[in-house]
């Protein structure tokens, strides 16, 4: 499933979307982080409204390994979907070819052609960690994992550098717990092509 | 035939002088205190960074008082003081401007200023009119007084800038008109050792555009005027509000200790530097 | 006035790399061109640049003040730099707009500091949020009188921290305000941030002897505090500072220095990027964002053997009359993709002859590389 993104001359336009207070803004900065840890480049944007919990929030990443040029490029390869509203809005801008991961306890897909992956994020960060808010660190891990968009080391490295210090370990293992997921998925998916 | 040479010359940049007051101007009074002021306190021109805004009262130091002089935009010459503070805390920076200027256009830095205690003398050289100009109602004019813009009569009320600034904040507020010299002196002096936001509203006359409209024709009437109206700040204390119409109520009217705006940002840089280093 | 210890503190970022946004960039790009006092007014989409500066300011012994409006916050600013700081602000279209009379102040005093401007949709609130470059012209002539002007424009985050250091350069050289022009959309996205050595990173000093100035009209700064009784006023003033309103001869001998200084030096000031121009023959002129968009479509086009060159201005104004000049004799058409409804086509007009073809966008968002391509096979076919 990531063969799509092993070109990575290519660019590769992530939107990860949800309600303010998910951490939406902090998954892409992370995320972005690790594009350029990478050694690539990599470019993030957010929405910005008055609202800072609870409304409507997006944040844009592009990843790529040429100069990004393209500020609002057209159509989506992945979209990181973690709200049912995110969902509907966001879902007609995926390309064909595009692919969804979902919180799984917050979106219903519904009957939908595109390639989807749904992790019960939100239920995880809970039962495991005990905190709802590193279900955005799980989502990210699974996304990079199923897709290799960035990778796990420098995903941990910005991690580290982007969450308090006393909670570092917590947002690790939410992010391996993700990963791993994704990673496992992503070599099924491989292993049926071939 | 001899020169005339006053005590306090060496204060002033003589080659401009004489000042492009009118006769009977209170400004000139408002200099003569000023610079008796600094010279009864020993303190070099060389320490004092004069900021002022535009208007009569804002020509009072500048360019007339040989120190460093910045001549500013309209009203917002504390905002370029704090500034100047800021970098320069060892200064007196003092703030000479009118009523239009500090009251009208720089109200709202005038009052943020005194919030912040920003350490710097501010003295409002009220006169109830925009002189320079014409003769235009300003933000004290009184009620019923007839300008150039009220020809009428002035619909509004005027405001009460010394108790704004108290209310604002200010380390030192004290009102004086330039009829009480010795006190305004006394008080400039209070200032000019105070750390903190320090202002004096002087009240002062403007024979030519304000004084001529209400009957004031020239300084003395104003100066007799000032004495009959004039209620000290403990006696206004008894007095109801119908008594005080149309009086000056003159003195201190508060003083505070609070820590100085540029000395608490030091403050803070240090606790700052202190913690980024693991001190 | 920088002290060792902000130099100890700013080396310390020498070589790192930041995922940063560009507002971020700025801010440090004034940190270490050695700015140390910040006034300013919350608003979007500049107030991190002011978060950033609060920040870090007192890393570096230096000073932030929130002001209670943009018009204090310029004003401070002035003050600060006439105590000897090296001094900033930054606001969007409608604090700019406010702070247009002391920028004016700013001139007249020959007061070195630095305005950001991160443009925003407008006229008055538009679209609060949502990026524009519709300041350029506010950015010329926004303030009254006759005056020259030093406006830099950047298209990334790198550059925004680049062109900062170079605005402060700018600002002492001239003594004169330097507007820097920012967009909402570079200001608000991050992407890679890397520090220079910051051993290699020279500082014009405060009133500094500037050898590649070509004008001679370069009068030294006189600061406070000094001890020299020296009067600076905005008002029309003589060789000695004294005001002086009423001679023709005064005020005009002034304002030609004033505009003379920086006319003379427009080849050490005008910066641009140009590619693909040698057998070009049609031309995509662009500034800030839209550049970005102007680029890729360019590159696209060219991948399809259509002639067209990129020409970005990185300096805004003074304004590269004689390159354009230059260009518009050897080409046949220029595009202009900007975020406003022409303000740049507008000037490039007025020093070409062939036809200058807007390609305008407004409305919050920036141009897409498709949108450019689309005008560019447009205009070739």
């Amino acid at each position: 499933m990531s063969d799509a993104f092993a070109d990575k001359t290519r660019s590769t336009n992530i939107r990860l979307a949800g309600f303010g207070g998910q951490g939406i803004v902090m998954a892409g900065y992370v995320l972005g982080h690790a594009g350029i840890l990478d050694g690539g480049n990599a470019l993030q944007t957010q929405s910005y409204g008055s609202e800072s919990r609870g409304g409507a929030c997006k944040s844009d990443v592009i990843i790529s390994e040429g100069e990004i040029l393209d500020l609002v490029p057209p159509g989506l390869d992945v979209l990181v979907a973690m709200s049912q509203p995110a969902l509907d809005k966001y879902l007609p801008n995926l390309k064909e070819d595009g692919i969804l991961v979902y919180d799984s306890d917050l979106v219903k897909p519904g009957d939908c052609t595109i390639r989807a992956l749904g992790l019960p994020a939100t239920d995880i960060a809970e039962k495991t960690f005990g905190r709802e808010v590193v279900a955005n660190v799980i989502m990210v891990g699974c996304m990079a994992g199923l897709t290799g968009v960035a990778s796990r080391n420098s995903l941990r490295a910005a991690i580290s550098e982007s969450v308090p210090p006393k909670t570092v370990d917590m947002n690790l293992a939410a992010f391996e717990e993700g990963f791993n997921r994704g990673a496992k998925q992503g070599r099924n998916a491989r292993e049926d092509k071939e | 035939m001899r020169e005339y040479k006053h005590k306090l010359l060496g204060y002033l940049r003589r080659e401009i002088l004489p000042t492009t007051h009118c006769p009977g101007c209170g400004c000139g009074q408002v200099l003569n205190a000023f610079v008796n002021a600094i010279d009864d306190l020993e303190i070099d021109p060389k320490n004092i960074i004069s900021v002022t805004g535009i208007g009569c009262s804002s020509w009072i130091p500048s360019p007339y008082l040989k120190c460093d002089t910045l001549h500013t935009t309209h009203g917002r010459a504390v905002a370029f003081a704090t500034g100047v503070k800021v970098i320069r805390p060892q200064a007196n920076v003092v703030v000479i401007a009118g009523d239009g200027d500090l009251a009208g256009i720089g109200g709202n830095h005038l009052i943020h200023a005194a919030r912040r205690n920003v350490g710097l003398a501010v003295f409002l050289v009220n006169n109830y009119i925009y002189g320079m100009t014409g003769g235009q109602v300003s933000p004290t004019t009184p009620f019923g007084a007839v300008t150039t813009t009220t020809p009428y009569s002035n619909a509004e009320y005027p405001l009460n800038i010394a108790e704004v600034v108290a209310a604002a904040g200010a380390n030192y507020v004290a009102r004086w008109t330039t009829y009480h010299i010795r006190k305004l002196i006394a008080a400039m002096k209070e200032v000019l050792q105070k750390k903190g936001f320090s202002f004096i509203e002087i009240v002062s006359q403007c024979p030519v555009s304000y004084g001529r409209r209400v009957g004031l024709r020239d300084g003395v009437a104003f100066m007799e005027y000032f004495k009959k109206s004039s209620v000290g700040v403990g006696t206004a204390e008894n007095m109801s509000e119908e008594e005080l119409e149309g009086k000056i109520v003159v003195g201190k009217l508060v003083e505070r200790h609070r820590i100085e705006f540029t000395e608490s940002l030091r403050r803070i840089n240090e606790s700052c530097q202190k913690r980024a280093s693991g001190e | 006035m920088e002290t060792a210890r902000a130099r100890q503190y700013l080396s310390g970022l020498s070589g790192k790399m930041r995922f940063a946004l560009g507002d971020e960039a700025a801010a440090y790009g004034a940190l270490v061109g050695g700015c140390i006092f910040f006034a300013g007014y919350p608003i979007t989409p500049a107030s991190e640049v002011a978060e950033t500066m609060a920040q870090e300011l007192p890393h570096v012994d230096g000073y932030f003040v929130q002001f209670e409006d943009e018009i204090g916050s310029i004003a401070a600013v002035i003050g600060a730099a006439r105590a000897g700081a090296k001094a900033m602000t930054a606001t969007s279209g409608p604090g700019f707009s406010l702070m247009m009379e002391n920028i004016g102040y700013a001139i007249m005093t020959e007061t070195p500091c630095v305005v950001v401007d991160v443009q925003r949709s407008g006229p008055s609130t538009g679209q609060a949020t949502k990026p524009a470059q519709g300041d350029i012209l506010q950015a010329r002539w926004g303030t009254h009188g006759d005056h020259e002007m030093i406006a830099l424009a950047p298209n990334s985050v790198q550059e925004c921290f680049d062109l900062m250091i170079a605005c402060f350069d700018l600002s002492e050289r001239y003594r004169h305000p330097v507007i820097f022009l920012m967009d909402g959309e570079i200001g608000h996205l991050r992407e890679r941030l890397t520090f220079p050595n910051l051993a290699d990173v020279h500082l014009f000093p405060r009133g500094g002897f500037d050898p590649a100035d070509e004008s001679g009209l370069i009068k030294p700064v006189r600061e406070y505090g000094k001890g020299e009784a020296i009067h600076i006023t905005g008002s029309t003033h003589k060789e000695d500072g004294m005001r002086d309103v009423v001679s023709q001869d005064v005020h005009e001998s002034l304002i030609t220095r004033f505009y003379a200084k920086i006319d003379r030096n427009r080849k050490n000031i005008i910066r641009y990027e140009e590619r693909f121009m040698e057998d070009a023959e049609t031309v995509v002129v662009c500034f800030g964002a839209a550049s970005r968009a102007a680029l890729g479509a360019v590159k696209r086009a060219r991948n399809e053997g259509r002639k067209v060159g990129y020409f970005r201005l990185i300096t805004i104004w003074p304004f590269c009359q004689e390159k354009l000049a230059g260009i518009g004799r050897r080409i046949n058409k220029i595009l202009v993709p900007e975020m406003n409804l022409g303000q740049l086509a507008r000037e490039v007009e007025r020093f070409v002859s062939v036809p200058v073809v807007r390609v305008s966008k407004i409305g919050g968002v920036p141009h897409s590389v498709e949108e450019v391509y689309a005008a560019i096979v447009r205009e070739t076919s």
